[in-house]
């Protein structure tokens, strides 16, 4: 119901939104059922003169299986929701597909045929954005830096590590489904597979101070092509790097010491 | 059972009238011990807090629904502000008003009414509760008259932002917020033990566990889920102050602190105590149903056992708060699981509720009004959380407005509609005159649509991608769509409603106050014991010479081959 709303974007997106349907069948159901016997009670039960009330407790077995039938019930939809539910965050928060992956390419109609790596830093109030370069490396001379945009390929697989330089912030990108937050001090790695162009919004979601409200970002997804030639006309401005510093400080925004990174358990 | 304090001050005004017992001012309204006086200043001071909270709600919907204008009464929202206002919406809502009313006002009203004793076991300590209450609330209201304003870090404060002022901006404000929320729980604690030690201990004579009302039960249940969980939350309240004061750095990253220990702590706290004001609520729900339905309690050991079950499972789900937050995913999936079993006893004690209506014979007066309306609401916002818990669909909804709105349909039934249920209830025991049925009505439904109006279009802009916490949603080129503004102000005209309705509560009481009919001792031909007593009951409750004695269960209405239909728990056979 979700992609009535919100595009789907990411390979997890529908995943993630079928879960939200699952939910939201199993819940509606039981939400109508119950508010339909609740209304049908009071409306047949009202208070009519000379009829009297019957004197039940609720310990005849005849009676309570009319609460343990639908309790029983009840604990069969958690199952089947906890199944969904745990299987979807498997794949989208605790794995990390590689290129090729069959799980990722099966399940998930993802091309994935290459990775892409992206270090994403947050700070009161901006998101900054850090590629690797030719290299594959962070940290490197061939580095590129930006800020307020992401750029990313489509049909990729984008690992990502997110850090937040002073206080907690979220990473959310509504139209990928994917939402996780920056602690300082800490690393969180993580992945996305972008399925189409286009600009979305990149949003914080976790309230980050004075100017929480505004601090917003963008994520463009290219072809590949496109990306490489951003990321060859950016190479030039990003040797630049110093202007940005300026807009980044006090500390040194890229140079800041990387935390050792968290465990992100693999499968 | 009687105190011994209370033997040697009152002994002699139970069997005379008040009259040459005359109290001065100062002990009758600022050092009575006595819990009904203590219940109604809770009672008034929750009010007028919710009054300050509903305000800042005013403000920042009128901001979100039409934003940069100058709210009538404010003025213009600046970014800081809006942060200040949500924050202490939350706070004073959930620590100011739902806690204090709930608990400790209706606790202290009728716990001691209905087990059939004199007062509290401790009325001192209780006295000193409420004075702890009164200034933790000052200091609240204080802090935001301080320079750069009140706390804007969220009601949850997660550090590093309310523990360092150069990245909150608020230097004093986020130090006044939690000392006085530290002080709340104190004044809370106190209660607690009082509500505990009261209905195990001063039960009228005849009176077995199974035949107390369904009420006392929950604020028990509920005072020792508080008494259990705050622990935490208050060493962690203590080390954030030191953080914000003398530079420790428990929750800095940099100097070896971690911000994700508050973020346990404080959950570890702050889910049980969504059960410490629910169950409270559900109680006043029971006994109200009972009564105008004229039924027994449908399986009331049923009921007493999944609350059981609910407070335990309640200290097992706190990191569904958490799931995106950073922790070790893997967690997330237990979490999961705890989450939705919680579900089942939740569900089981609605279905208790609605099964009791079977073959009633309903009355809809007002507080049967509120009750029904609180098991129809909060289904809505039971069902709502399962779409939170399940870790693979909160990855989208964390900290959408769907969150907002689903918390909002769990806590106002309980803080909001379990209020106006049990002051409507109870309104002629405590002040001996009968409310106003039609203006009573009216408040009603307003009041019902004003809420409903809010929050159901608030589930679809978060559904829409609406995040929160933002002043203004213009920046978001995908969140600038007409539709979504629409729903906004939907929702902002929601709130006003609701604000609107409170006029005619607010008339209901000048009305009852003044013209209202005289209230008999028992109104409603209930059986617990509140409705043996006078309206309003003097000092003391009940006759010093004629303490009650207990002979069945609280609800035996519509008993066969009885003339009336229903049986006084305190009427011999």
């Amino acid at each position: 119901m979700i992609d009535w709303l919100v595009p789907q974007v990411s390979t997890f997106a529908a995943e993630i939104d079928n879960v939200v349907n699952l939910v939201g069948i199993i819940v509606g159901f039981w939400f109508f059922l119950t508010l339909g016997v609740f209304f049908y009670l009071i409306w047949r039960y009202r208070y009519q003169p000379g009829v009297p009330t019957t004197y039940v407790d609720g310990t005849n077995p005849k009676h309570k299986r009319f609460i343990s039938i639908p309790h029983n019930l009840i604990l069969v939809c958690d199952v089947i929701l906890i199944v969904f539910a745990v299987k979807a965050w498997v794949h989208v928060k605790q794995t990390l597909p590689e290129p090729g992956d069959p799980s990722h390419a099966d399940h998930h109609h993802g091309q994935g045929e290459q990775v892409d790596k992206v270090r994403i830093i947050a700070q009161q109030w901006a998101w900054s954005f850090q590629y690797p370069g030719a290299d594959g490396k962070f940290d490197t001379e061939d580095d590129v830096k930006d800020v307020d945009e992401l750029h990313v390929k489509r049909g990729f697989i984008t690992h990502w590590e997110l850090m937040s330089r002073d206080v907690l912030h979220s990473f959310s990108v509504p139209v990928f489904r994917l939402k996780q937050d920056a602690i300082p001090g800490r690393v969180v790695n993580g992945w996305f597979e972008a399925t189409q162009t286009g600009t979305y919004d990149l949003q914080c979601t976790e309230i980050c101070g004075l100017a929480h409200g505004i601090m917003l970002g963008k994520v463009v997804v290219e072809t590949p092509e496109q990306r490489d030639l951003w990321m060859t006309a950016h190479a030039l401005v990003g040797a630049a790097a110093p202007i940005l510093a300026l807009v980044l400080t006090p500390t040194q925004a890229f140079d800041m010491p990387t935390p050792a990174p968290t465990p992100t358990p693999n499968k | 059972m009687t105190t011994t304090e209370h033997k040697h001050d009152h002994a002699h005004d139970h069997s005379h009238d008040h009259g040459h017992h005359q109290q001065s001012f100062f002990m009758k309204y600022m050092w009575s011990t006595d819990h009904k006086m203590i219940a109604q200043q809770y009672m008034w001071t929750g009010v007028f807090m919710a009054c300050i909270g509903g305000f800042f709600a005013y403000c920042f919907r009128m901001q979100l629904a039409f934003p940069g204008i100058h709210v009538p009464g404010y003025g213009q929202v600046a970014p800081g502000e809006y942060n200040a206002l949500v924050t202490n919406h939350g706070t004073i809502m959930i620590f100011w008003f739902a806690m204090p009313v709930l608990i400790a006002a209706f606790g202290n009203f009728a716990i001691p009414l209905l087990v059939g004793c004199d007062d509290m076991v401790f009325p001192r300590l209780n006295r000193l509760s409420y004075q702890v209450f009164l200034l933790s609330a000052l200091i609240l209201i204080a802090s935001f008259f301080v320079p750069n304003g009140g706390f804007g870090g969220a009601w949850t404060a997660y550090p590093p932002l309310s523990a360092n002022a150069s990245y909150s901006m608020t230097t004093l404000g986020s130090s006044m917020w939690i000392v006085a929320v530290a002080l709340e729980f104190v004044a809370f604690l106190m209660g607690g033990i009082n509500f505990i030690t009261t209905a195990m201990n001063s039960r009228a004579p005849g009176m077995k566990m199974f035949d107390v009302p369904y009420v006392v039960w929950m604020i028990v249940v509920a005072s020792i889920l508080f008494m259990c969980s705050v622990g935490p939350l208050i060493a962690g309240a203590v080390m954030l102050f030191f953080d914000q004061n003398f530079g420790t750095a428990f929750f800095d990253p940099s100097r070896g602190g971690d911000p994700i220990l508050w973020q346990h702590l404080f959950w570890f706290f702050g889910h049980p105590e969504v059960y410490v004001v629910l169950l409270p609520a559900m109680g006043i729900t029971a006994e109200i149903i009972c009564t105008f339905a004229r039924k027994k309690l449908f399986g009331y050991k049923t009921l007493l056992y999944s609350t059981f079950a609910t407070g335990i499972i309640s200290f097992f789900v706190w990191a569904h708060h958490q799931f995106i937050a950073g922790i070790d995913p893997r967690m997330a999936n237990i979490f999961t699981v705890t989450t939705l079993i919680i579900s089942i006893p939740i569900a089981e004690m609605m279905f208790l509720f609605i099964a009791t209506l079977f073959g009633g014979s309903i009355r809809f007066h007002v507080p049967m009004l509120w009750a029904l309306a609180f098991i129809g609401e909060f289904l809505l916002g039971g069902v709502t959380g399962i779409f939170l818990g399940a870790s693979g669909a909160d990855i989208y909804f964390h900290d959408t407005y769907f969150v907002l709105a689903h918390f909002h349909y769990t806590f106002v039934p309980i803080a909001v509609i379990g209020f106006f249920a049990g002051f409507t209830y109870w309104f002629p025991k405590m002040y001996g005159k009968m409310l106003n049925e039609t203006l009573g009505k009216i408040h009603f439904w307003g009041t019902i649509a004003g809420f409903n109006l809010i929050f159901i279009p608030l589930f679809f802009t978060g559904a829409w991608g609406d995040h929160r916490r933002i002043y203004n949603y213009d920046h978001f080129p995908e969140l600038t769509r007409p539709e979504l503004q629409d729903l906004r102000i939907a929702a902002t005209c929601g709130l006003l409603l609701m604000i609107a309705s409170q006029a005619f509560f607010l008339i209901n009481l000048i009305v009852s106050f003044s013209r209202g009919k005289k209230a008999p001792n028992n109104p409603y031909n209930g059986n617990t014991l509140d409705w043996t007593t006078p309206s309003p009951p003097p000092h003391g409750n009940f006759p010093h010479d004629n303490m009650p004695v207990v002979y069945r269960g609280p609800y035996e209405y519509g008993v066969p081959g009885r003339a009336t239909d229903f049986w006084p728990q305190n009427e011999k056979a």
